[in-house]
């Protein structure tokens, strides 16, 4: 579990980024943080890994202050992957995986093997094992940035926008992908992006952010839909206005679902729709919302 | 062709090869020199280099430095020196060591400025320690341009050390500066061809060893001669 | 100091020198390179020849150039016009590469829709390519200037007067206030000859009031890339 507790962070620039900033990311769960740019997100997800250290307010990681512990220790022990790969361009890729084993002197031999099982983990071919960065797709790069933040079989994964580079198939491609591999895996994902689908597609909290990381509002994707907090939340995911907005029109007898744009959405089938996404935090498979077919 | 085939035989005389003005002894000293030099210059150019690479703190300052370094006729800085220092090889080594710094400063730099600044950040994020950026991502990635630099000072440093030779007794330069004294056109065209041919030898080992460094997985080209932005101050 | 007034007079004959030395150089540099540089750009088995030749040429220190020239070319040793040879190459190894460059970089967009609108390659060459590489060309020839300014002043040790004879002269007499105003003039003479450079520059081409690169890459904006 981490948690914030009335975190502060101003830059040294008197930019206030953050402010009294309270929230508790559960354990093994996807907590989505969305917002627009200086909504604080991603400082909000560096400070877990020290990165960033708050100027007020405490972050724990079950129960632990992480100001308690070395940086360079902490960040070892927790999975991190960001938007542009971030991979070492002069290391293969069995290297960059295998980046961080080797620096906790775990043999090469060892780090290497496991950095190539790693690959099979995130759906990347063992043949792209011995390029380097630059000779893959963005997608591939992305995959490898996922296998390295796996490399240390951490509790907690810390992904910044991973997918915000990629073009949109891929984007679809990775983010099934990473809900398969949460499904395996079991990790407390902490994701931020600033993609309102992404958050309702990953999330089993998502929390929605405001200018200067302010929580608009905190709660699974099926219950923010239903209940947005206010006209922020309401018009931040849309639920006003397009794909969103439903309404039913009966053609002939029979009921069909048509958006506020007037376009087809679908029909309305009798049962399954309402199953999936009934509780506070529900499972992985959030894309059960299914009232947006890709 | 004529006159080449003197120097040729010049340069073969077993005469020439022996005592304190034998091409041997010159062409130590002037290696010599010349690697004392790069190394005095490197020693403070490189740490500063770093600095300004990280901080982008005092880079206008040194493209100054350099620009300015580059209007100042070499003869002009060894002949002062020699005056204020007196003869001898303090004045050219002060000299030189001034001239090879602005080349290995713009190398370092620049190096250390062109790597990504996200790849570092990600470096820190997944747990390196500073000292590990520093060995394991900014050394590799900056070191083909820091190399040119260095390429670019040894040239700098091979051909005013020649200069050098006509206010201190040491180095290949000797021998051009005694052949235009007595008019020994095959001394000065002989020892003429050995200094070219040390600079290219040591521009070649250079160039070798810059494109050994560049890391395989940065693309090519990308650090295609650097030499080219560099500054040629004066040979 | 009391040298100086009472030398006015040689100063500015060395002055006058040493531009009749130094200018010829830059210009003809700059209309050599422009060929060779075209042609660099044009294939690839010329591009490697040419810019592998001026980089070697670049490689050749320059008092020992200057005494080889002599026994290439049959110049007399101690002619101004070896030094007009020694430092028009050097200028050429340079410019070269800049030239090369700066064509390589012109948006090849432009370089299309100058042939669709029907330009012989000829034409796209002098009215699109080169006027868009103005702004580099301009940059490397600042290079050029201050640093054959500097370069031509080692002509003296081979006895062509030019600024440079003020240090060998003021090394013989002992005299310290000949070589620095022989460095000052040097100086001075680059800053100004840089100076009526871009003035140039900016006379033909109005479109870019700051002379820098297209792409930083392309090499040495006049003291900046160093």
């Amino acid at each position: 579990m981490i948690e914030f507790r009335s975190v502060t962070k101003r830059f040294p620039d008197g930019t206030l980024a953050v402010e009294d900033f309270n929230l508790v990311m559960p354990s093994r769960k996807t907590t989505v943080l969305v917002g627009s740019s200086g909504s604080g997100k991603t400082t909000l997800l560096r400070m877990i890994n020290r990165m960033v250290d708050p100027t007020g307010g405490v972050v724990e990681i079950d129960g632990t202050d992480v100001a308690s512990v070395e940086p360079v220790k902490l960040r070892r022990s927790i999975g991190y992957v960001m938007q542009n790969s971030g991979l070492l361009p002069h290391r293969k890729v069995v290297d960059n995986v295998a980046t961080v084993p080797l620096l906790s002197r775990v043999p090469r031999k060892k780090a290497r093997a496991d950095a190539l099982a790693l690959l099979d983990v995130v759906g990347l071919d063992r043949a792209l094992a011995n390029r380097y960065p630059s000779q893959l797709s963005g997608g591939q790069q992305q995959r490898v940035g996922v296998a390295r933040g796996l490399a240390v079989n951490p509790n907690i994964l810390l992904m910044d926008e991973p997918f915000g580079a990629v073009d949109p198939i891929v984007r679809a491609e990775l983010q099934r992908e990473l809900i398969r591999l949460q499904r395996d895996l079991d990790k407390t994902v902490v994701f931020v992006t600033h993609d309102i689908e992404e958050a309702f597609l990953l999330a089993d909290q998502v929390v929605i952010l405001k200018h200067g990381g302010r929580i608009a509002q905190v709660g699974a994707p099926a219950e923010i839909l239903a209940h947005p907090a206010d006209d922020f939340v309401a018009s931040f995911v849309g639920a006003d206005r397009g794909r969103r907005a439903l309404h039913v029109e009966n053609h002939g007898g029979g009921d069909i679902l048509v958006d506020s744009e007037g376009r087809l959405a679908g029909v309305l089938a009798a049962a399954s729709a309402s199953e999936a996404k009934a509780g506070p935090v529900s499972g992985p498979g959030a894309s059960a919302q299914g009232q947006d077919p890709r | 062709m004529n006159l080449f085939l003197q120097a040729l035989n010049w340069v073969l005389d077993p005469a020439h090869y022996s005592g304190p003005n034998g091409i041997p002894v010159r062409l130590v000293e002037h290696v010599a020199f010349t690697g004392l030099t790069l190394v005095m210059a490197a020693v403070i150019a490189i740490p500063v280099g770093f600095v300004i690479g990280h901080t982008g703190r005092g880079r206008g300052a040194a493209v100054a430095l350099s620009g300015a370094l580059r209007a100042i006729p070499t003869l002009g800085l060894l002949t002062l020196v020699a005056l204020v220092v007196g003869v001898g090889l303090e004045a050219p080594y002060v000299a030189l060591t001034i001239l090879a710094i602005p080349p290995i400063l713009a190398g370092s730099y620049s190096g250390f400025e062109a790597i990504d600044r996200r790849t570092i950040d990600a470096a820190r994020a997944i747990g390196m320690s500073e000292g590990q950026i520093v060995r394991k991502v900014e050394l590799p990635l900056g070191l083909p341009l820091l190399l040119g630099g260095l390429r670019s000072a040894v040239l700098q440093v091979v051909a005013t050390a020649t200069l050098a030779a006509y206010v201190a007794d040491f180095g290949l330069g000797r021998f051009l500066f005694s052949g235009l004294k007595t008019n020994d056109y095959a001394q000065m065209l002989g020892g003429s061809i050995l200094v070219i041919l040390l600079a290219l030898v040591l521009d070649g080992i250079f160039a070798a060893a810059q494109r050994f460094v560049v890391p395989r997985g940065v693309s090519a080209g990308r650090f295609e001669d650097t030499r080219a932005r560099s500054t040629r101050l004066a040979r | 100091m009391s040298w100086v007034w009472s030398n006015l007079d040689l100063i500015w004959d060395r002055t006058l020198d040493h531009v009749v030395l130094s200018v010829p150089p830059i210009v003809l540099a700059l209309l050599l390179s422009v060929p060779l540089g075209a042609l660099a750009n044009r294939y690839r088995v010329s591009r490697g020849v040419i810019l592998s030749a001026a980089g070697l040429l670049y490689a050749i220190p320059s008092l020992p150039l200057l005494i080889v020239i002599p026994a290439v070319v049959g110049t007399s040793a101690r002619s101004p016009v070896t030094l007009i040879i020694a430092l028009t190459l050097y200028g050429i190894a340079l410019m070269v590469r800049v030239v090369a460059d700066g064509l390589a970089s012109v948006d090849p967009d432009v370089r299309q829709s100058a042939s669709a609108v029907g330009s012989s390659a000829w034409q796209s060459f002098w009215h699109v390519e080169l006027p868009l590489s103005g702004p580099v060309l301009l940059a490397g020839l600042r290079v050029v200037a201050v640093s054959t300014v500097s370069l031509a002043t080692i002509g003296a040790v081979i006895g062509v007067k030019s600024l440079g004879s003020l240090f060998t002269d003021g090394l013989q007499r002992g005299i310290q206030a000949e070589v620095l105003s022989g460095i000052v003039m040097t100086v001075l003479l680059a800053v100004i000859l840089d100076a009526l450079i871009v003035a140039a520059g900016h006379a033909l081409m109005p479109w870019s009031r700051t002379p820098l690169p297209v792409r930083s890459r392309n090499g040495a904006p006049g003291g900046a890339e160093a």
